[in-house]
């Protein structure tokens, strides 16, 4: 299975309202089952790329892309796609935890809901298994009609993640998922990306560069927008072909 | 321990100029309360509280009176303008915030804030002038062909269509309070997370169903706060609809009737208010009003306090 292209960007500018040059001639293949990590510096476009996966900046007016990303061979900066389908399939977790003004249940459950399930019991089955994903049934599974605001930190991005994990995406994307946790919230998230990346491929971005060594096989190293360096982990962590990544890498600036 | 630090002049100073300013508030709601009651209290003596209330009597020849046809008008007409204006001030507040482009933003918003500013006289005489003819001609005649007919909706439209009315009076209220919901809604949504709202739409959600399932439960607090604000404008307001509602003391079923609120009947009657129960009454009728506004707003200080314990935690 791995070895599978499952995303490719393919020479992608992308431009902020304002002609903000962000993203310049990006090139990198993701593949399927693997953990991808973004790393630089802040402002060199790290998210930007990632948002460009599920095209996110179409949210907002004026931003602009120009060349191509494939997900499994089709064009998703087309006019044509349909952006509600391809978030359903590529699902994403931010910086913060952000679990919507509902209890538990609802909350794993609104996205099954978006996809037109109504059933009772297939939507108690599969927040249920989303829960078990996301190592968080136990500690939830006496209080899933409370409010998600009365979890912790590190609990409510798990759930954020189980969240998305119920619509059974085929990639995730992670926004810096834990610069906002407690060490140990931290490890708990990192321990499930890697039990994760058997069923979806992950692409994550993190200013924190042990991190991406301890959970990624790929690292692309951005600076100002370029794609310095893209490789496996380690050779990136140790051998890196750019003077400018090993200076990132071994702690020089950044 | 208690503190006992030596107090520097100034700050004593200062804090005995704000904590006075604050004081005289609670001082001068205290002083409105002591005067109504004190006016009112020939006119508490002679008719009770209970009957006060639920009497339909408004006789000054026959110096009989009783508040419930003004009670009936304010709360039919503050009600029926409810109705009318918040789902428009919230569809209003949903467009500004998140679907219209950036350039309409501002204007939008510029005249909303603008219909708040109107002085109420000019929606009085507006309404007088303008809407009471096209309410009789038009919207009237054209609401009681189509509901009129039917079994209990009928009843709200019977008699004839004259335009000065509790139907009209209701919609020029609408107007009035649509920019107080309007405004107080759309800053509520403004201060939904982004972040929260783009979690939503990660997972394939619609602008609609952003707006119904995350922007709305996530400011439906400040959005009753609007509602609040407005149904205590509502209450009170009495030049907009002094023009015309036609000031009948009566109860009636049908929208199309004149009727008398609380506040139209105060600006009307004072003048010729020549005997003392007849004065009296009045200040009663105030009194009455005094307590309806406070007992609303505590009932939605008290929601409002019990929402919010239960969303933060």
């Amino acid at each position: 299975m791995a070895g599978t292209l499952e995303l490719e960007v393919k020479g992608l500018d992308f431009y902020y309202s304002g002609n903000v040059h962000a993203l310049k001639k990006i090139n990198l293949s993701i593949h399927k089952n693997e953990v991808t990590a973004l790393i630089g510096p802040s402002g060199c476009g790290k998210t930007t790329l990632l948002r460009c996966f599920n095209r996110m900046h179409d949210l907002y007016p004026g931003n602009r892309y120009q060349g191509e990303v494939t997900f499994q061979e089709e064009n998703i900066l087309s006019s044509g796609t349909d952006l509600i389908s391809l978030r359903s399939r590529i699902g994403m977790v931010f910086q913060k935890p952000t679990p919507f003004p509902m209890n538990i249940f609802d909350n794993i459950a609104y996205g099954l809901k978006l996809k037109g399930i109504r059933k009772r019991d297939e939507l108690s089955e599969r927040v249920e298994r989303a829960l078990k994903h996301s190592a968080l049934w136990d500690e939830v599974k006496d209080k899933l009609h409370a409010s998600a605001y009365a979890l912790s930190g590190g609990q409510q991005q798990r759930l954020v993640i189980a969240r998305a994990l119920a619509v059974d995406p085929e990639v995730l994307l992670f926004d810096e998922p834990t610069s906002a946790l407690d060490p140990i919230s931290t490890s708990k998230i990192e321990e499930l990306a890697a039990v994760l990346k058997k069923e979806v491929t992950i692409v994550i971005v993190t200013h924190n560069m042990q991190q991406a060594a301890r959970i990624s096989d790929k690292t692309g190293f951005l600076m100002l927008g370029e794609l310095i360096e893209f490789d496996t982990t380690e050779k990136i962590f140790t051998a890196p072909s750019e003077k400018l990544t090993e200076d990132y890498v071994t702690g020089r600036f950044g | 321990m208690a503190r006992t630090a030596k107090r520097n002049p100034v700050d004593t100073f200062f804090s005995i100029i704000t904590g006075a300013a604050s004081f005289s508030v609670v001082v001068l709601i205290i002083g409105i309360l002591i005067v109504l009651i004190s006016e009112s209290s020939l006119s508490i003596g002679k008719f009770g509280i209970w009957r006060f209330l639920v009497s339909t009597d408004w006789d000054p020849v026959r110096e009989s009176f009783g508040a419930l046809t003004n009670i009936y008008g304010t709360v039919v007409t503050t009600m029926l303008s409810l109705v009318i204006a918040i789902p428009i001030a919230i569809g209003i507040a949903i467009f500004i915030t998140e679907i219209s482009p950036n350039f309409l933003k501002g204007p939008i918003g510029a005249a909303i804030e603008l219909l708040a500013a109107i002085p109420s006289i000019i929606y009085g005489m507006w309404g007088l002038f303008t809407l009471s003819p096209i309410m009789s001609r038009y919207i009237e005649p054209f609401l009681q062909k189509v509901f009129g007919g039917l079994p209990l909706m009928g009843i709200l439209f019977q008699g004839t269509p004259m335009g000065i009315d509790i139907l009209t009076a209701s919609v020029i209220l609408s107007i009035m309070i649509i920019p107080f919901t309007a405004s107080i809604s759309r800053d509520a949504f403004n201060l939904t997370p982004e972040v929260v709202k783009e979690s939503a739409y990660a997972l394939g959600a619609t602008k609609w169903e952003v707006v119904k399932n995350v922007v709305l439960p996530y400011s439906k607090l400040g959005v009753f706060g609007g509602i609040v604000l407005s149904l205590g404008r509502a209450l009170g307001e009495t030049m907009a609809v002094a023009f015309v509602l036609g000031n009948d003391h009566r109860i009636t079923t049908s929208l199309l009737d004149a009727a008398a609120t609380i506040t139209v009947t105060l600006a009307n009657e004072f003048a010729e208010a020549d005997k003392d129960i007849y004065l009296s009454s009045l200040f009663y009728l105030a009194l009455v009003l005094f307590v309806m506004s406070f007992v609303t707003l505590a009932i939605a200080k008290f929601f409002l306090l019990r929402a919010e314990k239960k969303y933060t935690r």
